[in-house]
């Protein structure tokens, strides 16, 4: 038998210290992130009852979660810096990845990355993902994980934030290229190096 | 003819909404003669499907730290 986060005091805590996290990477503002961890884990606990145990209890919580950012993200006017937005795009310099002509630069050209699948098995992985998602800009990153993390369509985005859908286009794509490199360099390529 | 950076844009916008009939077509011949961009495109689908999972709660749990 798996052990019940929600009764298991140990595995509670690592399930809340999970959440904070992912809660943070999409708020990036640790108060509010706090409030709708807690606000998460009230509703959990209300809807015990509804649990049927066909996924795990991490999963189930984690479904509660997404919908609880979707209404913290809503009723905040401005969560999203729409002018800061655009200048942060500077700080992912995709230009360098390309030439004049738009070819890649050497550097810069994808090789393969070595088994994404056991990748994704491997915990030190989730890590490394997470270090670079929070290493996007602020308002960039916002942007991304209401499309990546919460399933928000562009329209729904531009609808909360104000933006273009075009501006927003622009923004999910630095956003993944900034995220794509990062994860060459902190995780793909250093585990190629060592073969 | 597109460029590849162009492509990486495509890449892209294809998880976002879906390309016109030209877009698909102008994009799958460039990935049929581009092994960069070929990767690059299964590295985008990589990482959804990974930032997927991470959302869904899906990852393995953290060893207390």
């Amino acid at each position: 038998m798996p052990t019940d986060p929600l009764t298991d005091p140990a595995a509670l805590t690592r399930l809340r210290r999970e959440m904070l996290r992912f809660a943070e990477l999409q708020l990036r503002d640790r108060a509010l992130a706090e409030d709708v961890v807690q606000d998460t884990f009230i509703k959990a606990m209300d809807k015990r009852d509804s649990f049927e145990g066909r996924a795990s209890i991490k999963t189930w919580v984690f479904s509660i979660l997404r919908n609880t950012l979707i209404n913290a993200i809503r009723s905040r006017a401005k969560f999203v810096d729409v002018s800061t937005v655009e200048s942060e795009g500077e700080q992912v310099a995709l230009d360098a990845l390309f030439d004049a002509n738009g070819r890649w630069m050497d550097g810069a050209r994808s090789e393969v990355w070595l088994a994404p699948d056991q990748a994704a098995e491997n915990s030190a992985f989730w890590e490394v993902l997470e270090v670079c998602l929070n290493d996007l800009p602020e308002n960039t990153a916002r942007v991304f994980t209401m499309r990546e993390f919460l399933g928000l369509a562009t329209d729904e985005i531009g609808q909360t934030t104000g933006m273009s859908v075009s501006n927003i286009h622009v923004v999910l794509h630095r956003a993944r290229m900034g995220l794509r490199e990062c994860l060459r360099q902190r995780w793909f390529e250093t585990e190629a190096a060592t073969c | 003819m597109l460029s590849c950076k162009q492509v990486t844009r495509l890449a892209s916008e294809k998880l976002d909404r879906p390309l016109s009939l030209r877009e698909r077509l102008s994009f799958r011949m460039h990935l049929m003669m581009c092994a960069a961009c070929s990767r690059f495109d299964g590295q985008m689908q990589f990482m959804r499907t990974a930032i997927s999972r991470l959302s869904r709660g899906e990852t393995p749990d953290r060893e207390d730290r």
